[in-house]
């Protein structure tokens, strides 16, 4: 099957929702002329021009906005962050009209715009830059949370984001965007809310999301490798809705967990995960849950510091061999 | 429109009820007829009988375990999708309060709740708690974790934990292999496999047990069923307001014993549909009390408080032990039965007793009952009266014994001693004298049964 990168997944996705549906248009800054500021939508606005692909002012709540009221009104926005870390600016419009629209209209309006663009640290942009709010945002009920850990993924949950008629944040990572995955030439979708085991494993499980899956793929390859130990990596492609089904199916087959995200841990998605598995499959525990996470701390702006300060591999396999 | 199923009144003594298990489910498609839920009162366990609608349970308000009082809802049924009505959960005050209504002493009770807390708290403290030389009970303040030697509480998985109960591993037995010593599944599983070890103790079977110093059995308070404590209301009241008095006799049981092997010889034999059957010393007692009431009916009476009820028939109980109590299930019109008849009876009603199936039914209206515990080598013994019987007969063990026989030899007899506890409200040393003489008649001449 042909590879591609991460970020021709993602184009491949938004192009093909332009055609599919003349509602579909893309909105960010830099997004049409500049081709996107990591070049996501490359050749995009050339090919389909002004009405689809929109440059946008340096207003976050305001393009924010727009797209909400325009999404209200029938039309299916796909509005990109430069950087996750700027909804901060636009919180209001994400998480009070984008979130509880459609409840507090009582079902009347629907909200089915996607917001989507890199949430990652790691490439030494500083503590305002470098935010993974998936947590924040999931826990606003309304809202949809969406982290692809691969290329495969990227393009099937973009779709799946862009026909949904709720608000769906995409979360990307600039880390991935050079990333080849196999991914077929036929359309596909990705049904929402379904985990999906990267490796198969039956001694312990690693459950993850967007680039930490990745990183707990290799470090089940080391598990393999170094300790002989056969660890299973369950991607949760979706922090909301969440595939709890498919967390506690991993836990009860192997007994013992590792949750690796690149969230920090206070509040994190894998303190959620970690309640819900010592709630629900109790007995099924070997061991305490561990989790592996980024330090705890304003994300660090020296280099060598920050890469100690996301998970990586031998951290993770070193937090498994505590429990194996 | 949704139809509720209220928590039934299963015994005259029911105030309360426990939901063992639900054995349907809510969403479940329901038909009148089927069984819903196992309900456990203070007298058995029985199954509960939808009886208002075909449907689907739409909601379960008491879930497994749960308590709850006479005539408070349990369940509804409904059509699919219906939404259930709201109803208010039984409070454990109305719980508590309820059960008070059947005990005489509140108070008694509050304290007895509080007692298990205290035991669980104070326990640990004990450090070097030595391991009960007898059987473990279940107690009231369960402890679940093993204690170590060091008095270290261990490190288990929920998991192994979880799986010791499942495959009956003590996990004293087991050693840990995870992080810390913590035992994990893999060890509980070695453990299973291997068997149990040898205790120490146990492999020296001379070694003086008392310099242990072990106690006898694990110490602390025990849960009180709801049997228990409707024996000790029961038994309480009997023995506190009823005048008991006692008589005693014994009997020739030779001619018994030999009546009794010689119909087994022949009937034991035998498959059941060609008549064969097993008679056991217990169903000629049933049968000669039967008898002996038919010839002194005095003692088949009630004391009703202003008057004494003579019964025209007799309902026989009888106490059968079951693991956390005694039942006494009923054998109504005995006087109309054969021994036969009585003999398959008494079986059927002794294997529900065990199985807890009684019936309220089959476990209330008696006029008389039997207590035997000649099978364990008591020799005599006297019952307590379950009202509102006049009289329970108590019947000890068939012992060979030197007795002088009609020539005025000494021989080698088989006595049964007997024993009578009566209401001296209802029946006087005389009437019950003249029972207990009746009885021994249709004993020594067993011939008699048979007519």
């Amino acid at each position: 099957m042909r590879k591609i990168t991460y970020r021709q997944a993602i184009k491949e996705a938004l192009a093909e929702e332009i055609e599919r549906d003349e509602n579909v248009f893309v909105m960010g800054e830099e997004v049409a002329q500049y081709n996107g500021a990591y070049k996501v939508t490359e050749g995009l606005w050339q090919k389909y021009g002004d009405k689809r692909l929109v440059d946008a002012p340096i207003s976050e709540a305001g393009f924010v906005g727009l797209g909400i009221g325009a999404s209200m009104l029938g039309l299916r926005p796909v509005m990109e962050f430069m950087f996750w870390s700027f909804c901060y600016v636009a919180f209001d419009q994400l998480l009070n009209n984008g979130s509880f629209c459609r409840y507090m209209s009582g079902g009347l309006m629907n909200v089915p715009i996607t917001v989507r663009g890199p949430a990652n640290g790691g490439t030494n942009v500083g503590a305002t830059h470098s935010h993974t709010p998936e947590n924040l945002c999931a826990n606003h009920p309304g809202i949809k949370v969406v982290c692809p850990s691969n290329a495969y993924d990227a393009k099937g949950l973009m779709k799946t984001a862009i026909r949904d008629n709720d608000p769906v944040f995409v979360m990307e990572n600039t880390l991935l965007y050079g990333q080849e995955w196999e991914v077929p030439e036929d359309e596909y979708i990705i049904p929402m809310g379904k985990a999906n085991i990267l490796k198969e494993g039956k001694d312990i499980s690693f459950i993850a999301h967007g680039r930490a899956a990745i990183t707990a793929l290799e470090a089940a390859g080391i598990m393999a490798s170094e300790h002989d130990i056969d660890a299973e990596v369950l991607d949760l492609r979706s922090i909301r809705p969440l595939d709890v089904e498919a967390i506690l199916a991993t836990v009860k087959k192997t007994n013992r967990v590792v949750l690796v995200e690149e969230n920090k841990p206070f509040c994190g998605v894998d303190a959620q995960i970690s309640h819900i598995i010592q709630e629900e499959a109790f007995d099924h525990l070997d061991a305490p849950i561990k989790r592996v996470s980024s330090i705890d701390a304003p994300q660090i702006y020296s280099m060598p510091l920050e890469k100690i300060q996301i998970p990586d591999a031998r951290r993770v396999v070193k937090k498994a061999l505590e429990i194996c | 429109m949704a139809e509720t199923i209220e928590m039934p009144k299963l015994s005259d003594t029911m105030t309360v009820g426990t939901i063992v298990n639900w054995l349907k489910k809510e969403g479940d498609e329901v038909a009148i007829g089927d069984m819903l839920c196992e309900v456990e009162t203070d007298k058995a366990t029985m199954e509960l009988e939808n009886l208002v609608a075909d449907g689907v349970l739409i909601k379960v308000y008491i879930p497994e375990g749960g308590e709850a009082p006479v005539g408070s809802p349990l369940c509804a049924i409904g059509e699919k999708g219906e939404s259930a009505p709201e109803v208010e959960a039984p409070s454990a005050d109305e719980v508590k309060e309820a059960k008070e209504d059947s005990e005489d002493d509140s108070k008694e009770e509050e304290e007895a709740d509080e007692e298990p807390k205290k035991g669980k708290k104070e326990a640990p403290k004990e450090d070097t708690k030595p391991e009960p030389q007898g059987r473990k009970q279940e107690s009231a303040s369960k402890e679940e974790k093993p204690a170590k030697s060091d008095g270290e509480r261990a490190k288990v998985s929920p998991l192994a934990k979880k799986l010791a109960k499942e495959l009956g591993v003590d996990l004293d037995d087991v050693e840990g292999s995870g992080p810390g010593g913590r035992i994990v599944k893999a060890d509980v599983e070695k453990a299973a496999k291997e068997g149990p070890k040898p205790k120490p103790v146990a492999a020296s079977s001379a070694a003086p047990v008392s310099l242990s110093g072990a106690p006898i059995a694990e110490e602390g308070p025990i849960k009180v069923t709801n049997m228990r404590k409707a024996i000790a209301r029961a038994l309480t009241e009997s023995k506190t307001q009823i005048p008991h008095f006692y008589l005693e006799t014994e009997i020739d049981a030779a001619a018994l014993m030999k009546l009794r092997a010689d119909l087994n010889k022949d009937l034991a034999e035998l498959p059941p549909e060609k008549g064969g059957i097993k008679l056991t010393v217990n169903d000629f007692i049933l049968k000669a009390s039967a008898e002996a009431m038919r010839r002194v009916p005095g003692v088949n009476c009630s004391w009703m408080g202003d008057s004494i009820q003579q019964h025209g028939g007799v309902h026989l109980a009888f106490g059968v032990a079951v693991p956390d109590g005694l039942v006494t299930p009923v054998i109504r019109d005995a006087h109309l039965k054969g021994l036969r008849q009585l003999s398959a009876e008494a079986k059927e009603l002794i294997k529900k007793a065990r199985d807890k199936k009684l019936k309220p039914e089959e476990m209330s209206g008696s006029t008389f009952t039997v207590t035997n515990l000649g099978m364990y080598g008591v020799t005599g013994f006297y019952g307590i009266i379950a009202p509102p019987n006049a009289a329970i007969l108590s019947v000890g063990a068939t012992i060979a014994k030197p007795v002088v026989d009609a020539n005025g030899q000494l021989a080698v007899g088989q006595r049964m001693a007997v024993g009578l506890s009566g209401d001296h409200r209802v029946i006087d040393g005389a009437t019950g004298a003249e029972f207990l003489m009746a009885l021994k008649t249709v004993l020594e001449t067993p011939a008699l049964m048979l007519v």
